[in-house]
């Protein structure tokens, strides 16, 4: 028999629906894999208890028959969603000990489905960086080495935990979060699956703010499947996110086909860049092959401002951010530190000092240059919009294709220090960033090694609304590169 | 675009973040090269280009407008660092 650990959260479903297994046992074995795999770093909290509590609950669920749709499924929580009772950080040292006293909407969502919460996952602090290095409770470390070499490597980032936890078979699937990158970028890394839904699709309520226009939610998971089911719970329309779409959110899971006749996919020609690594180009040829043989036709496209897309969210992000985290202040919630004889202006900026880490410093920073007087229009006004001109691209680009096709990073993981400036860090973004820009759905699916035996992603973008497309044409990608490296 | 020290001070006192005078040189090292690398959208014709105000439109909805929350008092202050008497406590601000 595979290892509980091993199953799909639609395996687990089936076997909890069949009383292979209960959901006590489920967690249990998970509960296990946690404990032996601290190494790794992946969570910031552990919440056995809650986790035994939950899992009871859904047996008992399921005895009587009215099991909900993830009763019994062991997930983590990416510690950027507030969960009402356990501590939640953001990755931050200025909200240590911070206990939530209200339930995101998304994680809420998930465990009023009845799945089971392991723990808090660590992350980039306040969601801010690709690698997991930013986290003030030590970086997490991915379970996957390469070839012939001992080096530890990143998760990738910002949902670094989430992705380290999924490929190490710790949780079944875990909620990630996506403002340039961070839920498709780590998925990548880790070689699982990640869909960033369509902005407004989930809602933010309860989710610590980075960048608002970007913030978005969305699961994690080793099949499309897995993403499926996770991403029909977390959806939904919320009156406390003023963003949030009033649409009908359809059964993603039951809806999936893998069936691409008649949809044209694109290629945007921008994304072939000048040096591009060789496995990564070639992968991708051979996805758009695995595209085409699932009946889709394959069609040229050009989106001419995909270069400006980072230089213009690295102004947008960093200017939301310092707006958004003004509220570290040390006076309701968090850190505070006073120095002796100091004001309260000096309590604020002792506060910052010592609670923000560098990288979260250097953003807020940017942030407040670019929209201080005498610099707004040239730098935020500008970039804003670029950003139109992005969306507009696309928005061209949908005229001749239903879906596009491209690498979900421009390489594999890398290794701990090994991009130590931060615009080296920032282009490893490039591929994500445009349809995060206009708030696209996209999801990375697993597809291939690189030389060294590391998992290479492969990215679909989708129309607004359109998720469901975006996890059919994954299915397809899943099912002819029958992906089944494992750490 | 180059930062000098003096610009780093600024911003780092706009921003409330207290930055130590040994890390000025480094801190505007790292910002003038960000924010040099950005300059780059400067090249972007954007004539009559509106800019983006909202990434997938939408109507912001209404409510009726009734009280919807409060009473929470305990709650809003389970996380204060300092909290006397019902309210927040912060440092003496007028000597």
């Amino acid at each position: 028999m595979t290892a509980l650990t091993d199953l799909t959260i639609a395996g687990m479903k089936a076997g909890l629906a069949k009383r292979d297994f209960s959901a006590a046992e489920l967690t249990a074995a998970h509960l296990t894999a946690m404990a032996g795999a601290r190494g790794l770093n992946a969570f910031i909290v552990e919440t056995p208890e809650i986790a035994t509590a939950q899992a009871a609950a859904a047996d008992a669920a399921l005895a009587r028959g009215e099991a909900k749709p993830l009763a019994g499924i062991p997930i983590g929580i990416k510690d950027l969603f507030c969960t009402e009772g356990v501590q939640t950080t953001a990755g931050s040292k200025i909200l240590e000990g911070f206990i939530p006293q209200y339930e995101s909407t998304v994680s809420g969502k998930l465990l009023g489905d009845g799945a089971v919460m392991l723990g808090k996952l660590n992350m980039d602090e306040f969601a801010m960086g690709s690698s997991n290095e930013t986290s003030a409770y030590g970086k997490v470390i991915s379970p996957w080495k390469a070839q012939n070499s001992n080096r530890e490597l990143v998760p990738g980032g910002s949902s670094g935990g989430s992705a380290a936890a999924v490929a190490a078979r710790i949780a079944a699937g875990a909620t990630g979060t996506d403002t340039g990158g961070s839920i498709r970028q780590p998925a990548a890394f880790v070689g699982i699956s990640g869909i960033k839904p369509t902005y407004g699709r989930c809602s933010r309520w309860g989710v610590v703010a980075f960048a608002s226009s970007l913030d978005q939610a969305g699961p994690m998971a080793r099949t499309v499947e897995d993403c499926a089911l996770l991403l029909t719970s977390m959806c939904g329309y919320d009156a406390k996110d003023s963003t949030s779409l009033n649409v009908p959110v359809p059964d993603f899971a039951a809806g999936l086909t893998g069936d691409l006749r008649g949809k044209r996919v694109g290629v945007p020609k921008e994304y072939r860049l000048d040096g591009m690594d060789a496995t990564i180009a070639k992968l991708w040829d051979q996805g758009l092959e695995w595209l085409k043989a699932a009946g889709a036709t394959i069609v040229d496209v050009s989106l001419p401002h995909t270069k400006y897309a980072l230089p213009a969210y690295y102004i947008i992000a960093p200017a939301e951010a310092s707006s958004n985290l003004a509220r570290y202040d040390g006076v309701r919630y968090g850190l505070r530190v006073t120095p002796p004889g100091g004001n309260l202006a000096d309590m604020y900026s002792a506060t910052r000092a010592a609670g923000f880490g560098a990288e979260v410093k250097r953003r807020i920073m940017i942030g407040t240059y670019v929209l201080s007087a005498g610099y707004y229009d040239a730098y935020y006004t500008q970039a804003q919009r670029v950003r139109a001109l992005i969306a507009r691209d696309f928005e061209q680009a949908w005229a001749h294709c239903d879906l596009l096709l491209t690498p979900t990073a421009p390489s594999a993981a890398f290794a701990f220090g090994d991009k130590a400036d931060p615009l080296a860090m920032y282009l490893n973004d490039v591929f994500t960033v445009p349809s995060s820009l206009a708030g696209l759905p996209a999801m990375s699916v697993p597809a291939g090694l690189s030389a060294d035996g590391l998992p290479l992603g492969l990215q679909i973008i989708g129309k607004p609304l359109d998720e469901a497309g975006v996890l059919d044409a994954g299915l397809a990608i899943e099912r002819a590169a029958a992906f089944t490296a494992r750490p | 675009m180059s930062v000098d020290d003096a610009t780093v001070r600024k911003i780092a006192r706009l921003a409330r973040i207290g930055i130590a005078e040994a890390q000025v040189p480094a801190l505007a090292g790292e910002l003038s090269a960000i924010l040099g690398w950005i300059a780059q959208l400067g090249e972007v014709d954007t004539t009559g280009i509106a800019p983006m105000t909202a990434v997938i439109p939408n109507h912001l909805a209404w409510r009726a407008d009734a009280v919807t929350d409060g009473d929470v008092q305990g709650k809003v202050l389970a996380n204060a660092p300092d909290a006397t008497s019902g309210f927040f406590a912060v440092p003496k601000v007028i000597e």
